[in-house]
C-alpha cells in the first residue's frame, strides 16, 4: 500500500514530521510502521510541545524516590513505606462517550500505580463542565459522575476527594481528569526499565479488541462538527477485569518473577513495548499473532494501536513463565509470552514468522520530534471595576446567591455516588479540605487533595500558576499534614496558537517558582492539550494532585465549628480584592482584572505556623479561604456542625463586601479556645504574622453584626438545593 | 469462635470484614470461591463487593460457584452466615433467603452513612444491642432495595425476621428516610431459623472509631456471647 499525504494527514503527522520519518528509516514505511510512528509521535505521547518547559520544573527532594517519566511518582512516608501517585486527564474521550470515557480514566490511572507494586488506596478526581444552561452539561455530568463511581465503586477504592466545577469555557470540551494513590512498601517498587537480553516478553489481561484504536492521536487535536464519529476511538472499561488484574500482579510482585512491568495505556501495545526497551536501551521483538484478540481477522496495524484495557507487558526473569502464569491462570486472566528482548534497539514486529516492521526504538522515543513553539506573555490586566460603581446588593442576597450556585453548592449529589469507606481506612472523606486515608494498619496516614483555579490562570497563567499550588498546599496544611509533593494535570488548549502556549509556559513558570519556595516537588504529571473546539481554546487549567503526610492521626484536624464562644481568628491579610472573585462573576457576571496576588514567603510563614499551632493541639478546627472569600469559608466551617458564627463588623473597611468576599490569598481561619488566646497571639507575633479575630462561633445563627442572621438549618438547606434541582 | 470469609473474584470487601473479624477476636481463614471444601467454621461470611463484576445479575454467578454448595450445605445444618451487600445479593439468588434485592430507587449508587434502627434483638447477631437502639452505618451500593411477596413481606414482619430498618437519627422509620426504596424500610433479614442473616449496610466498615464509629461491634460480638 502506498502512504499518500492523505493517509499521513489522517495519521496526525505534518508532511514535515512524515519526512523525518522516511530520513530515519532510510525509506518508506509501511502503513503499520506508520501507525506506530503516529501513536508515538503525537502530542499525547510524546509531550513534543510541552516537554522543554516540563524540564524545569522541580523534581528532586528529600522525600521523592521517583520523580516524572516512570508510570507514576513515588515518595518516601517514613519507615519502610512509599506513596505511588499520579494524575491524568480522560478529557476528550469523556466528552464523546462520558460514562466510559470517565471510567477508563480511573482504569488508567489505577493501573499506573499498581504497575508500580502499589496497592491503590485512594482515587480522587477534578471535573470540569460546560455551563449547567449548556444543553450538554446534565447528560455530560451524569455520565462522568456514574462513569467514575462504576469503575472506582466496583474494583473497590475509595474515591475521596475531588472537585466539580461549571464554567462556559468548558462548554464544547469538558475535563475529566483522575487521580490514583497507592502504598507500597520502599524496597518492592516496580519499575519499566527493561533488562536483559533473550528475556520473554509476557501480555497479561484482556484481550485485545479493535477499541481505542488511535485514541491517543485524537487526544492530540482539537474537536469539530465530527466528533462526534469518532466514538469507536473510545475504550470500554470493565472494572471487574482490572480488579482481576490487579491482584494477578501484586500477587506476582510478592517475589522476584519481574525485571519490568508496564500497563498499556496510551497507544497501548505500541507505547507499552517501545518505553520499556527505550529506558532498557535496548531492542524488542513482538510476535502480533500470538496476541489474545476478542475479535476475528485483527491485522497488526490494529493489535499494535489498540486501546483495550487492562492489559500488562511484563519482562520475566528466565525460568519463571510457568509460576506467573499459574498465578494468571488462578485469576481468569490471558498469559501468553509473545516476544523478547534484543540486543538490535529496534522494535521488530512479526506477524506469522515474517517481519512486518522495524523500526530503530530511538527513533520512537528519544529522537521524536520536540517543539520549541513560539509563545507570548499575558500581561497582568489592570483592575478597572470599582465595587462603589456597581449596582448595590444586600449582603445576605448576595451571600445566599453564592452559597446556592452551582460551583459553591454541597456536592454530596456526586459524592454519594462514590464508595468512600472500602477498604476502611478512610479517616477524613470528601467535602474536607483534604481526605486524609490512614497507612494500613499503621497509625500515621496522607493527605490528598486536587485543585485548579481557571479563571486566575486565564487572568494572568504566571500568578494563576503559583495560586493553584498554594491552594493545594493549604488545604493540605488546614487538615495537619505535612505537604510532601504533587502530581500535575496540565489542561490547556491548542500550542500551535502562541498566546495559549504562553499560558502553558506562564503556569508552568508559576508552578515552578511555588513548588520550589515551598519544597513541594512534582513527581508525576500528565500534559492535556488541544482542548478546545474549532479553534476556540479552554481556559487554561492546570489541576495540582498534593499528597500530604500526618504523623499520628490524631494530629488530623477538619474544619467543623466545635465549641460555642470559641474565638475565630484569620491568619493572613485580608485586603479586600474583588478582581477575578467568585463573587464579582456570580453576582455580577464580571470576570475582570488581576488575580490575587501570591506572595510566596507569607504563604510559606502563615502555613507553616497554622500547622504548628494545629500540631501543638492549640486549634479546635482549620480552614482555608478561597474561592468565595471569608464569609462563604465561615460557612463552610458550620456545615456538619450545629454551631454558627457571629462575625463583628470591623469598623474601618471601606466596603464590606470586599471584606466579605475579597479573595486574597495565603489566609486561614482558626477555631480556639479563648484561654489560648494569648499563647497563641505570642506564637503568631514570634513569626510575624498578620492576624485578626473576625467573630466567635454561637449556636443556631450564622450572624454578621447589623447585616445578617440566619438560622444555620437553611444555611445548610440554600447550599444543598442546587444539584437536587438539576 | 471460627469464621471463614469467601472471597469470589471481584470480592472487594473481603479484607475489611477480615479486619473487622480478627480484631473482635475470631479466628478467621479466607476461602477461595474454586475450593471444594470449607473447614470447620461457626460462622461463614459472604463479603461485599461486585462478584464475577456483578454484570449479569448482582450475586447471580457467585450464588452457583463451587464452594455455594458448601455453604448450602453447612447453613441448612445450622451454621451461622452472614451475608453483607453483595454477600446478601448472593444469599437471595441461591434462596437462602427469600425475596430480592432491586435497582435503588433513584438509579444511582448509593455510599453513604445512613441510620438503622435494631428492630428485633432477639437473636444470634443482634442480642448486644438495645430493642429499638439507632444505628449510624455505612451502605454503599446499587442494589439495595429489597423486594419480597406480600406473603412473605408479613411472615418477615410476623415472625421478628427483619433485624434492621432505615430510620432517622431519633428511630422514626418512615419513607423519608428510605435510600433506596425497600419494602418497610428493610436493611436486613434472616432466614426462618434466624441463623442466617443478608444486610445491606456494612457492620465491618464501623469497628474502628478513628475512621467512624463503633456502633457495628456489637452485631461481631453478639456472636461470641
Amino acid at each position: 500500500m502506498e502512504i499518500t499525504n492523505t493517509i499521513v494527514e489522517k495519521h496526525g503527522l505534518k508532511p514535515e514530521e512524515y519526512s523525518k520519518i522516511k530520513d530515519m528509516l532510510g525509506r518508506e514505511p509501511n502503513l503499520l510502521e506508520l501507525g506506530v510512528f503516529s501513536a508515538m509521535w503525537n502530542e499525547h505521547c510524546s509531550y513534543k510541545s510541552s516537554k522543554i518547559h516540563l524540564k524545569n520544573l522541580p523534581t528532586k527532594g528529600k522525600h521523592v524516590i521517583q520523580g516524572p517519566g516512570e508510570n507514576a511518582g513515588v515518595i518516601d512516608i517514613g519507615d519502610d513505606d512509599a506513596i505511588v501517585f499520579k494524575i491524568e486527564s480522560h478529557n476528550h474521550p469523556s466528552y464523546i462517550e462520558p460514562y466510559q470515557g470517565a471510567a477508563t480514566g480511573v482504569g488508567g490511572i489505577l493501573r499506573d500505580v499498581f504497575t508500580m507494586g502499589a496497592r491503590p488506596i485512594a482515587l480522587l478526581n477534578s471535573i470540569h463542565f460546560g455551563s449547567p444552561n449548556h444543553p450538554k452539561t446534565k447528560s455530560l455530568l451524569n455520565g462522568v459522575v456514574s462513569g467514575i463511581a462504576g469503575y472506582g465503586n466496583c474494583i473497590g477504592i475509595p474515591t475521596v476527594a475531588g472537585e466539580t466545577k461549571f464554567n462556559s469555557t468548558y462548554n464544547e470540551n469538558i475535563l475529566v481528569n483522575a487521580m490514583a494513590v497507592g502504598h507500597v512498601k520502599k524496597d518492592k517498587i516496580f519499575y519499566s526499565k527493561a533488562k536483559g537480553i533473550n528475556k520473554s516478553v509476557v501480555y497479561v489481561g484482556s484481550k485485545t479488541g479493535r477499541d481505542g484504536i488511535h485514541g491517543a492521536s485524537m487526544a492530540s487535536a482539537e474537536f469539530n462538527e465530527s466528533s462526534e464519529d469518532k466514538r469507536p476511538t473510545v475504550q470500554v472499561g470493565d472494572p471487574f477485569t482490572e480488579k482481576l488484574l490487579m491482584e494477578a500482579c501484586l500477587e506476582l510482585m510478592k517475589d522476584e518473577s519481574i525485571i519490568s512491568i508496564q500497563d498499556m495505556g496510551a497507544a497501548g501495545l505500541t507505547s507499552s513495548s517501545v518505553e520499556m526497551a527505550s529506558k532498557g536501551d535496548l531492542g524488542i521483538e513482538l510476535e502480533l499473532d500470538k496476541v489474545p484478540c476478542r475479535e476475528e481477522n485483527m491485522t497488526s496495524y490494529e493489535i499494535m494501536l489498540s486501546e483495550s484495557q487492562e492489559r500488562m507487558l511484563i519482562i520475566l526473569e528466565d525460568g519463571k513463565e510457568k509460576e506467573a502464569k499459574k498465578i494468571f491462570e488462578k485469576w481468569d486472566l490471558d498469559f501468553v509470552v509473545m516476544g523478547k528482548t534484543t540486543n538490535t534497539n529496534n522494535l521488530t514486529l512479526k506477524f506469522e514468522g515474517k517481519i512486518v516492521g522495524e523500526i530503530p526504538i530511538d527513533a520512537l522515543a528519544t529522537k521524536a520530534p520536540i517543539y520549541e513553539r513560539k509563545w507570548i506573555k499575558t500581561k497582568l490586566p489592570e483592575k478597572k471595576i470599582k465595587i462603589q460603581d456597581l449596582k448595590k446588593i444586600k449582603l445576605e442576597d448576595a451571600f445566599l446567591k453564592i452559597l446556592s450556585s452551582p460551583n459553591q453548592s454541597n456536592k454530596n449529589w456526586v459524592t454519594n455516588q462514590f464508595d468512600q469507606m472500602v477498604m476502611t481506612d478512610t479517616v477524613q472523606r470528601s467535602g474536607s479540605d483534604a481526605a486524609i486515608i490512614r497507612i494500613h494498619k499503621k497509625e500515621k496516614a496522607i493527605a490528598v487533595t486536587v485543585d485548579s483555579s481557571a479563571n486566575y490562570c486565564k487572568a494572568h497563567p504566571y500568578t494563576g500558576g503559583k495560586q493553584v499550588v498554594c491552594e493545594n498546599w493549604r488545604n493540605l496544611i488546614s487538615v495537619g499534614a505535612k505537604p510532601i509533593a504533587i502530581t500535575n494535570c496540565l489542561n490547556f488548549g491548542n500550542p500551535e496558537d502562541p498566546k495559549i502556549m504562553g499560558e502553558f509556559a506562564e503556569c508552568l513558570l508559576g508552578i515552578k517558582e511555588a513548588c520550589e519556595f515551598l519544597d513541594y516537588p512534582v513527581v508525576s504529571g500528565n500534559v492535556s492539550l488541544y482542548n478546545g473546539t474549532n479553534k476556540k481554546s479552554i481556559y487554561p487549567t492546570p489541576v495540582i494532585g498534593g499528597v500530604g503526610l500526618i504523623n499520628d492521626i490524631n494530629n488530623k484536624i477538619d474544619k467543623c465549628f466545635k465549641k460555642d464562644g470559641n474565638i475565630i481568628l484569620q491568619i493572613g491579610k485580608n485586603f479586600g480584592q474583588l478582581s477575578q472573585s467568585f463573587f464579582l462573576e456570580e453576582i455580577y457576571q464580571i470576570i475582570d482584572g488581576p488575580p490575587p496576588e501570591i506572595n510566596l514567603s507569607n504563604e510559606k510563614n502563615n502555613g507553616l505556623t497554622t500547622l504548628k499551632l494545629i500540631k501543638e493541639k492549640l486549634v479546635s478546627s482549620v480552614h482555608d479561604v478561597s474561592s468565595g472569600g471569608l464569609l462563604l469559608a465561615l460557612a463552610e466551617m458550620s456545615f456538619n456542625s450545629s454551631y454558627g458564627v457571629k462575625i463583628n463588623k470591623p469598623k474601618k473597611i471601606s466596603n464590606l463586601m470586599e471584606y466579605c468576599f475579597g479573595e486574597d490569598q495565603s489566609r486561614y481561619l482558626i477555631e480556639i479556645n479563648p484561654t489560648d488566646l494569648q499563647k497563641i497571639n505570642k506564637i503568631l507575633d514570634e513569626n510575624n504574622i498578620f492576624n485578626e479575630i473576625v467573630g466567635t462561633v454561637q449556636k443556631d445563627y450564622f450572624e454578621v453584626t447589623d447585616e445578617l442572621k440566619i438560622e444555620i438549618n437553611n444555611l445548610y438547606k440554600t447550599n444543598d438545593t442546587w444539584y437536587n434541582n438539576y | 469462635m471460627n469464621s471463614s470469609v469467601i472471597v469470589f473474584p471481584g470480592s472487594n470487601c473481603d479484607r475489611d470484614i477480615a479486619v473487622a473479624l480478627e480484631k473482635l477476636h475470631f479466628q478467621n481463614k479466607m476461602i477461595w470461591h474454586k475450593d471444594m471444601s470449607l473447614p470447620k467454621s461457626d460462622l461463614i461470611v459472604l463479603p461485599g463487593g461486585f462478584s464475577y463484576g456483578d454484570y449479569l445479575r448482582s450475586g447471580a454467578i457467585a450464588g452457583k460457584s463451587n464452594i455455594l454448595k458448601e455453604v448450602i450445605k453447612a447453613a441448612n445444618s445450622g451454621c451461622l452466615v452472614l451475608g453483607i451487600c453483595n454477600g446478601f445479593q448472593i444469599l437471595t439468588e441461591t434462596g437462602l433467603l427469600k425475596g430480592a434485592l432491586l435497582r435503588n430507587k433513584n438509579l444511582k449508587f448509593l455510599g453513604k452513612d445512613v441510620h438503622v434502627k435494631a428492630i428485633n434483638t432477639n437473636n444470634k447477631f443482634c442480642n448486644k444491642y438495645k430493642k429499638d437502639q439507632v444505628l449510624k452505618l455505612n451502605i454503599a451500593h446499587n442494589e439495595g432495595n429489597y423486594f419480597t411477596s406480600t406473603e412473605h413481606l408479613k411472615e418477615l414482619e410476623d415472625k421478628d425476621l427483619i433485624p434492621f430498618k432505615y430510620c432517622d437519627e431519633s428511630g422514626k422509620v418512615n419513607e423519608e428516610n428510605n435510600p433506596n426504596g425497600s419494602l418497610n424500610n428493610i436493611a436486613g433479614i434472616f432466614n426462618n431459623n434466624k441463623n442466617i442473616l443478608g444486610l445491606m449496610p456494612h457492620p465491618e466498615r464501623m469497628v474502628d472509631k478513628a475512621i467512624s464509629n463503633s456502633d457495628g461491634v456489637n452485631l461481631f460480638t453478639s456472636l461470641l456471647n
